[in-house]
């Protein structure tokens, strides 16, 4: 067995580049004869396109081509993945998002025009020159008065603003309002999710390079999923044929949900390389990132949690008002809906559910999914209520949890909400967190805390999520308009060493040190002589991608099923040069042995045999030893876990510290921990950093209040502390060979609860009582109002 | 960014008549002025370099107090002016990260008078006086609103002189993301009276909060503002802050830099 395989805690070997500066970014690559794009983008929220001028603009020095909106006309809009249908069973309202603005801008940043020039100055100089003559209208921002006004419209073909009204499980809500009816108790909350900007270290770029000998277009591009972003251009956008158009994503700085989209600017760029038979270049910069990136959350929500007098929870229900922006993003419709209302159970045996989501059109940038996409939204949700419901009722908010737990015999559990969870153990995670954050000790730091003049406050929160997205029979009856299987091809080259092409792109969960593990494990070789291949449709099969914490539990999963026929193949070859039966063949350790005996062939010798076939069954056995393998999981995993926060806040100013931050996860089977372990650290610092600094904010003219760096608050070092993070309490997925469930997304899901409930709670115990909820983010200045209220 | 003349005098008359140019702006340690033209919010024709200028570098004991030039990056009044003032050198160390520190100036400060920068509050609290090219302006009078000053077109910041309280210190309070003041006080103790300067606070600027500097007067002590109430009138209110939140930080950071000050 290797050192390195299943269970190591290797050091990411992929770091070494990006440290030291040899990283491949999409930024990095220049072309021969190359060229340069910016884009004109709106200044008003909302406005009619009287018309553009380009005259002025395309007689710059330098100028190469400058097209509009109308340009791109006739080219086919960019579409939701999902069609979410209405409660009343309409269709699910679907404006035609163009490449490039035309006849309406609808947010500030809506880019209406692109010009190419030879330099980057002449370009941003000609853009200016870009005379677009625009009335401007009444921005609609609030989304309560988007619902309102039906004839005030982002879309003139859409009163009301809606995308649709989703009612789930519609046929449950009659038994639902009835439990509330009738219920002892009901707690009600209402809250936001605050807008938040993804802010990948990289901003978006692209490259396009059209070769007119050939007529191929090659596209380098910020992407989570070079094949989907291929898909989307070529099916409904472009109508590039697939086999005419190759998609790199290099070295991707960071996505977090933003670079899973197909944007616009990819596509202008793409038409004006074959208009100018040139390269053309496009970076972001940060502005334009906060202007035009999708954002993320966005929810208005109001939950009510039916409980009897004992704290057992009896029925749920929400209306939230899900903001989608001006268009629809890729996934835009998925993310409230089946990725937010099918969680609504958590962890808990409550009987009845039902959620009511509504989508909102709105002049602002695009939401989308960001870091957990709609499961931070209802673990937000459901985790603030259950504490609420606790202080309510006088009942410990760690037993309200316990009480109401689905127990470790219920599974597979069905939720009233169209899941089923294979396996999970609530009360083990839940116990660790106690331990590990000396739960006992609080009342013993809090005195401390006060000594210092300071409030001390703990919150909890049990979060789970579902993800390993997803079975794709599931999906489609359910909307999806894709698969989400992915794939995997093992190349076993002919001196022994492997490259793995992977549908899953990696750009930060450590793909290029993980994957390599397994198949070291399983072949038991050295994880150094396996090299990951990702990110470029024209060396991988296909891929569905990397988001939804998807990457090892179903492009991981394609890379043990093409690594078992490897495996088969070899034992074949085995048997011909051992002059065994196939079936007396057993592998292990790296070998192929005969059952038995002491007469055996190491891997290395089997590879070359497949490639240097002269002692080969070649009668009935393909030289060569490459596997393909494509996997589709049989459903979601589910992944849980119980997080403790306690927080010191300043009684005079307002301002929050995190003083502890306690993970006991359970993410099934652990491939790398160091890895794993990096990645709760960072969604739990994004987690914090939504609960207490990130907020895009809009004024009611539509304008982006928080545009740069300057107002919107990212998390920093010196905000957060140092976490304990466990993930030794597992119940292995029973669904998905390598038994794992996927961990990227888990600390932004489950953190965010656990800091308010920690303030809410360290309010209260210095004796604010009528303090209940406070927004994210909880700022210094609404913790000080909430305390003088 | 859009083209523009650059010349880097080495002597104050020299920047004054370059600085007489169409479309001339100076530049200092280039912490605003940059970021501006980079977004093309700003398009001189002429940038005039001030930091060549060897004259209004550096730091000097005088007479009663100590001199900084206006071309001194903050990190070296930090590192240079503990000896004298340790106060302002905190107040110096605490500006942006070690990037702006060495870059950022004084006197580029001064002349842009954010409302939230740290430096208009310690100039104010310790009745410092700025010398120019043609004249020395009182802090009083100095500090006209958000971003106005008594410079006038083309004057020059040389030096600061500041009188050496007999105790002081600077508290911030951090704006989240930018981390400029939400809003910092500059409280001194002079022979004369204490003088307590808010930054970050007010639509108009860096202010003397003078209800409190009689209270400090009468009686050195943090609880002797109290009893004091501080109106949310003219107070900044904006995604970090609002104004009755500011109104209240003023307080609360007088009592902290009284009970810091030594």
């Amino acid at each position: 067995m290797p050192k390195d395989g299943i269970g190591a805690s290797t050091v990411r070997r992929e770091d070494v580049r990006f440290l030291t500066g040899k990283g491949r970014y999409t930024a990095d690559i220049n072309l021969r004869h190359q060229t340069y794009a910016v884009f004109c983008r709106s200044d008003v929220a909302h406005g009619r396109i009287n018309g553009i001028d380009t005259s002025a603009a395309m007689a710059m020095p330098g100028v190469l081509a400058v097209m509009t909106g109308v340009d791109f006309a006739a080219m086919g809009g960019n579409p939701a993945g999902w069609h979410i249908p209405s409660r009343d069973g309409s269709a699910m309202r679907e404006p035609k998002r163009p490449v490039l603005a035309h006849g309406k801008v609808r947010h500030v940043g809506d880019a209406y025009a692109i010009v190419v020039a030879e330099t980057l100055e002449q370009a941003r100089d000609a853009a200016a020159a870009v005379d677009a003559d625009i009335t401007e209208l009444d921005a609609i921002i609030d989304m309560a008065a988007a619902v309102a006004n039906p004839d005030h419209r982002v879309h003139d073909e859409i009163d009301g603003n809606l995308a649709f009204d989703w009612g789930w499980i519609e046929d449950n809500r009659a038994a639902v309002d009835a439990a509330f009816a009738a219920a002892p108790h009901v707690t009600t909350l209402e809250l936001v999710n605050n807008r938040l900007a993804p802010n990948a270290m990289e901003t978006r770029a692209s490259i396009a390079d059209y070769d007119a000998g050939t007529g191929d277009y090659k596209l380098y591009t910020t992407s989570q999923n070079p094949h989907l972003s291929r898909l989307l251009i070529s099916a409904f956008v472009m109508g590039i044929p697939e086999n005419k158009l190759t998609v790199i994503a290099p070295d991707v700085g960071g996505g977090f949900g933003s670079k899973i989209y197909h944007y616009g600017e990819e596509a202008a760029v793409l038409a004006a390389s074959k208009a100018l038979e040139r390269p053309v270049k496009w970076v972001a910069d940060r502005s334009e990132a906060f202007l035009s990136d999708a954002h993320g959350r966005d929810h208005v929500t109001k939950i009510q949690l039916a409980l009897d007098k004992q704290g057992n929870f009896l029925a749920l229900r929400t209306e939230t008002l899900a903001n989608v922006g001006a268009y629809l993003s890729n996934f835009s419709t998925a993310t409230p809906t089946f990725l937010h209302g099918t969680l609504m159970a958590g962890p808990y045996r409550t009987p009845l559910v039902y959620v009511n989501v509504k989508a909102v059109f709105t002049n602002t940038a695009p939401v989308d999914a960001y870091r957990g996409a709609g499961r931070p939204e209802a673990t937000y949700s459901i985790e603030r209520v259950v504490d609420k419901a606790a202080h309510e009722l006088g009942i410990d908010p760690l037993e309200i949890r316990r009480k109401n737990f689905i127990q470790p015999d219920q599974y597979p559990y069905t939720t009233p909400v169209g899941l089923v969870y294979d396996t999970g153990n609530y009360n083990a995670t839940l116990d660790k967190m106690i331990a590990l954050g000396d739960i006992a000790g609080f009342e013993g730091r809090a005195a401390a805390s006060k000594a210092k003049g300071k409030l001390r406050g703990i919150g909890y929160s049990t979060w789970i999520e579902a993800c390993g997205i997803a079975p794709s029979n599931l999906v489609g009856v359910l909307g999806a308009r894709v698969g989400l299987y992915d794939a995997a091809t093992v190349r076993v080259n002919a001196t022994g060493n492997i490259s793995v092409m992977t549908g899953a792109h990696s750009h930060g969960q450590g793909h290029e040190t993980v994957f390599p593990q397994i198949v070291a494990d399983m072949l038991g070789i050295p994880a150094s002589s396996v090299d990951i291949v990702h990110g470029d449709t024209s060396k991988i099969p296909f891929g569905m991608g990397s988001y939804g914490s998807r990457s090892l539990a179903v492009c991981g999963t394609a890379i043990t099923k093409a690594v078992d026929k490897i495996i088969a193949k070899g034992k074949k070859i085995a048997a011909h040069m051992l002059e065994a039966a196939e079936g007396d063949i057993e592998f292990k350790d790296g070998k192929f042995s005969v059952a038995g005996t002491d007469k055996a062939k190491t891997f290395g010798e089997i590879a070359f045999s497949a490639y240097v076939p002269h002692n080969y069954p070649l009668e009935t056995l393909e030289p060569g030893l490459e596997e393909t393998a494509f996997y589709d999981p049989a459903n979601f995993t589910y992944p849980a876990g119980a997080y403790a926060c306690e927080v010191e806040v300043d009684p005079d100013t307002g301002k929050v510290e995190i003083a502890s931050f306690t993970c006991a996860d359970d993410f099934g089977n652990v491939i790398n921990p160091l890895i794993v372990q990096g990645q709760v650290h960072g969604g739990v610092a994004q987690g914090i950093g939504q609960a207490l600094l990130e907020n895009v904010a809009y004024d009611m003219n539509g304008q982006l209040l928080s545009g740069s760096f300057m107002d919107y608050a990212m998390p920093r070092a010196d905000d957060l502390p140092f976490y304990t993070v466990d993930h030794s309490c597992n119940t292995p997925c029973t669904h998905n060979p390598l038994g794992v469930k996927g961990c990227g997304e888990a600390g932004a899901i489950g953190s965010p609860p656990a800091v308010v409930n920690a303030v809410v709670n360290a309010l209260q115990r210095a004796g604010h009582k009528n303090v209940t909820h406070i927004e994210m983010p909880v700022t210094p200045s609404r913790v000080w109002a909430a305390m003088n209220a | 960014m859009h083209n523009f003349e650059f010349v880097k005098p080495a002597t104050v008359a020299d920047a004054v008549k370059a600085l007489s140019a169409d479309g001339a702006q100076a530049l200092s340690g280039g912490q605003t002025l940059l970021p501006t033209m980079k977004a093309r919010l700003a398009q001189p024709a002429v940038i005039v370099s001030l930091t060549g200028i060897g004259e209004i570098k550096g730091v000097c004991a005088v007479d009663g107090g100590v001199s900084v030039g206006a071309a001194t990056p903050h990190a070296v009044v930090a590192a240079e002016v503990g000896k004298y003032y340790p106060a302002l050198a905190k107040l110096a160390g605490g500006i942006g990260d070690p990037a702006v520190r060495n870059r950022g100036t004084l006197g580029g400060s001064l002349a842009n008078n954010d409302p939230a920068a740290c430096y208009p509050s310690a100039v104010l609290a310790s009745a410092a006086v700025v010398h120019t090219n043609k004249r020395k302006i009182a802090a009083d009078d100095y500090f006209q609103g958000m971003f106005s000053t008594a410079l006038e077109e083309g004057e020059i910041i040389t030096s600061v002189t500041f009188a050496i309280p007999e105790k002081a210190a600077y508290v911030k309070f951090d704006q989240p993301a930018s981390r400029f003041a939400l809003t910092a006080v500059f409280v001194a103790k002079h022979a004369k009276g204490v003088r307590v300067a808010v930054t970050g606070a007010n639509n108009n600027g860096v202010f003397r909060w003078t209800e409190a500097e009689a209270a400090l007067s009468a009686n050195f002590a943090a609880s002797a503002v109290e009893g004091l109430k501080v109106s949310d009138k003219d107070m900044i209110s904006d995604l970090h802050g609002t104004a009755a939140y500011r109104a209240n930080l003023v307080k609360v950071l007088t009592k902290r830099a009284v009970a810091a000050a030594h």
